[in-house]
């Protein structure tokens, strides 16, 4: 933390939040706002004598509310940057004649009253997305009765009573009596793990905090009864497992079940019932004090910045990388790197090791003054474009500007088009050009195809990526199937425009086959959805014209299956043999 | 090893219209790879089929497009008949793609005039018990692919400015670690945090595992 404040070339703003960002990868445009501290920062030695003349008293946030500070306060001793803080709420002295004791305090006269919130424009290259996460709210599982029993806490809230520089200089007490528990109960897996009562995922850090927390508490108080209720002790991590038979070895009590209730007793302790799914018996313990081991969750603005940034989040609401193995530190968006739990709950180690990583990526950027971008971009054709918004509404990472309402023609931002040619296929008036897979080279392609025994064929158009990558692993495994398809290689999926379909069968194909990688897969985001999204579409219109939807076929297939692609062959050679040579006559004499 | 089985011939189809910029002139190269190919696939036939086709100006089967030998016949071919398309049936373009692109460039011509049929993952390896239909099938293929080269155009990658600074959205420890790392590799970095301080939530932690030391 201090090596970060005091670094020459790391600027730090605090109270602050980003507002907006333009551009991309290179030339990224941020907005900062920047909330009024009031006291200057530079100038502020943290001397506190503000603090002791203030009259405000308010639960203190570092503390979990455990303690008190006032409205000019230092949010912790070791604060970077160290200097204190006015809380302009909370503050009588907006107006100075009602108080400003703070003022007259202060020495340096660092404290301004008039201080207002400032907005910070930035042009960087690169952006590490490190927000963090928020603890899980427990109120909502009510049987565990925290906020009813004043007993019930936290892990968050425990970390603080027990923590030399907390509200009790380290020594647990029972915030009822303020007097030291003989038993503590720590419960697991509190909103982690079941999507009804919290998140389904695993939170990953909650089994190890616990086991920490009870080493610690055995080697401050040895006779303490302590109790931990839990589903699966998750101990994975190097050194992780021996903490765990520490833990055990120093007499800790595993408990295999999650309480079902929890009462308060007459004395303040609360009675726990347990179903013992080890032995199968239903216990009750009574304890001084029930620790909730709250599970991560993403952080607020974690939305916010989605949206504004264009990122990706996964269903559990992290930000999504870019692919799970290979890229775990970049998000789709060039530039854009992820630290920490913002991508996913992880502990200390684990935010480290990733941070680092995102560095070096970004740094691998930011090596040169210059980078090279994609050559396989799109473009609009200016005087063709009717300002109707379809392709930046499709485009998965917002490269396309556009304004439907004061009629401004769709610019594509080359430097964040990564080519997968949705918005040229979705384009409803072919005002917009896809370089190196244009209509013309794949309408020519298709006329290679047709032109001669067109009944014999199979039209395949095959995503760079995952189809087109499955059919060569088909291929490496010598896998037999019928020799009717011809594949049409385009990077994406969503590439394949609905005119190309119509295109072929008026040409005289019996099956059009689009594949692509499986939803949730996609190279370029979410693009295949509108691939789905068109094919389904064609099909509705093919039924209304009288031609069979069978005949257009849409198949997901990853890179890893080459076995499904043989299979997908197989069915599209015996779908076409069911195609008769009248119907395509039928079809042509329709279509033309 | 399976005779090659000799190409039955359609009439080369008319419809093809000459590309808008120049005279183009396109090699086409079907590669033996070895017998990866060549056993199942007829690639001489292929390539004498391929001839007649309007605007190639060299068709030609060759035994390992990729080696060394076989791209020096190609790139001096590129100079002798003056050829600005050119087309490999070979392997996936997902394994020599990149070989081939850089070919060209040692040519002196653009890296996108390139166009590949796919002639062993998807043709002859898979299709193996049927040589002539595999013939017919990697007939199409490459006629399909040179329908595409007639049409290609010369990309460039552009150039985009790189300011060399980062932002680092969040002050907790991984916020923390990672601008630390661009820093001290000499990088300018703007950290934004929303709480009075940096630190996280690691700050208000007390021992941390696996180490049980202090989060501060």
């Amino acid at each position: 933390m201090t090596d970060a404040g005091r670094h020459p070339r790391i600027t730090i703003h605090t109270l602050s939040e980003v507002v907006d960002v333009k551009g991309n990868v290179g030339s990224f445009d941020v907005k900062i706002v920047k909330k009024a501290r009031y006291v200057d920062e530079k100038a502020c030695t943290a001397c506190g004598e503000c603090a002791k003349v203030c009259p405000v008293v308010r639960p203190d946030e570092f503390n979990m509310g455990l303690s008190s500070r006032h409205a000019i306060y230092s949010p912790f001793p070791q604060a970077v940057p160290s200097a204190y803080v006015l809380n302009s709420g909370e503050c009588l002295g907006n107006n100075p004649v009602v108080c400003s004791k703070c003022q007259d305090a202060c020495e340096k006269k660092c404290i301004d009253f008039h201080m207002s919130d400032e907005t910070i424009s930035e042009r960087v290259g690169t952006i590490v997305v490190a927000t963090g996460l928020t603890p899980h709210d427990p109120r909502a599982l009510d049987e565990y009765g925290y906020t009813r029993f004043e007993n019930v806490l936290t892990s968050l809230e425990f970390e603080r009573l027990v923590n030399a520089g907390g509200p009790t200089q380290g020594h647990l007490v029972r915030p009822s009596d303020r007097k030291r528990p003989r038993s503590v109960g720590f419960v697991q897996c509190v909103g982690s793990r079941s999507a009804r009562r919290g998140k389904s995922y695993c939170s990953n850090i909650c089994c190890m905090n616990t086991i920490k927390s009870t080493l610690v508490l055995k080697e401050h108080y040895p006779d303490m009864d302590i109790k931990v209720f839990y589903i699966d002790i998750r101990a994975f991590g190097k050194g992780f497992e021996d903490l765990y038979t520490r833990s055990r070895r120093t007499g800790v009590h595993y408990v295999r079940g999650l309480p079902g209730q929890v009462e308060q007793l007459a004395d303040g302790r609360l009675r726990v019932a347990v179903e013992n799914t080890a032995g199968q018996s239903l216990d009750f313990y009574d304890l001084d004090m029930l620790v909730l081991a709250v599970g991560i969750e993403p952080a607020a603005g974690t939305h916010k910045l989605q949206e504004m940034m264009g990122l990706q989040l996964s269903s559990d609401g992290f930000f999504l990388e870019a692919h799970p193995k290979l890229q775990p530190v970049d998000a789709a968006t060039r530039g854009v790197f992820y630290a920490g739990c913002a991508e996913g709950p992880k502990d200390i180690k684990e935010s480290v090791t990733q941070a680092s990583a995102a560095a070096v990526r970004a740094i691998r950027l930011m090596q040169s003054s210059q980078i090279r971008a994609e050559a396989i971009t799109s473009e609009v054709i200016t005087e063709q474009c009717k300002a109707c918004g379809k392709c930046a509404e499709v485009c998965p990472y917002n490269a396309i500007t556009v304004d439907p309402k004061k009629k401004i023609p769709a610019k594509i931002i080359t430097a964040a088009c990564t080519g997968c040619g949705t918005c040229a296929a979705e384009c409803p008036f072919g005002a917009i050009v896809m370089n190196h897979f244009t209509d013309r080279q794949i309408y020519d392609q298709i006329d290679a195809l047709l032109d001669e025994r067109p009944s014999d064929k199979i039209l395949t158009f095959a995503c760079n990526w995952c189809s087109y990558a499955g059919a060569d692993y088909a291929g490496v495994s010598r896998l037999q199937y019928p020799p009717n398809a011809r594949l049409i290689r385009t990077m994406c999926s969503g590439r394949v425009d609905e005119d190309f379909i119509w295109y072929a069968f008026k040409k005289g194909v019996p099956i059009v086959l689009v594949s692509g990688c499986h939803i949730g897969d996609c190279h370029y985001i979410d693009a295949n959805h509108w691939t789905a999204k068109r094919v389904d579409r064609v099909r509705k219109k093919m039924e209304k014209r009288g031609l069979r939807p069978e005949r257009l076929q849409l198949e997901w297939i990853s890179a890893a299956e080459g076995i499904l692609f043989a299979e997908v062959m197989t069915r599209m050679e015996q779908l076409r043999q069911s195609v008769s040579e009248k119907e395509i006559a039928e079809t042509i004499a329709l279509l033309s | 090893m399976t005779t090659p089985t000799v190409l039955s011939m359609p009439g080369v189809s008319p419809g093809v219209l000459p590309s808008a910029d120049g005279e183009v002139r396109i090699g086409v190269y079907v590669c033996h790879c070895g017998m990866n190919i060549a056993q199942t696939v007829d690639c001489d036939g292929v390539a004498a089929a391929m001839a007649k086709l309007p605007d190639v100006a060299v068709a030609k089967g060759i035994g390992y497009a990729c080696s060394e030998p076989g791209q020096r016949e190609i790139r001096e071919d590129i100079a002798t008949h003056g050829l600005n398309r050119i087309v490999v049936g070979s392997c996936s373009p997902r394994l020599h793609e990149p070989t081939f692109r850089q070919m060209l460039i040692a040519a002196g011509l653009n890296p996108y005039l390139l166009e590949m049929a796919n002639l062993r993952e998807q043709c002859s390896w898979v299709h193996m018990k049927t040589p002539e239909a595999a013939t017919a099938k990697a007939y199409d293929l490459v006629k399909m692919a040179v329908a595409r080269a007639r049409r290609l155009q010369s990309l460039t990658e552009p150039m985009l400015p790189m300011t060399q600074r980062a932002l680092v959205i969040g002050g907790g420890v991984a916020g923390i670690q990672a601008a630390l790392d661009m820093a001290d590799n000499g990088y300018e970095v703007v950290m934004v945090e929303r709480q009075p301080s940096i630190g996280g939530v690691m700050a208000q932690l007390d021992k941390t595992f696996p180490t049980m030391d202090c989060s501060i």
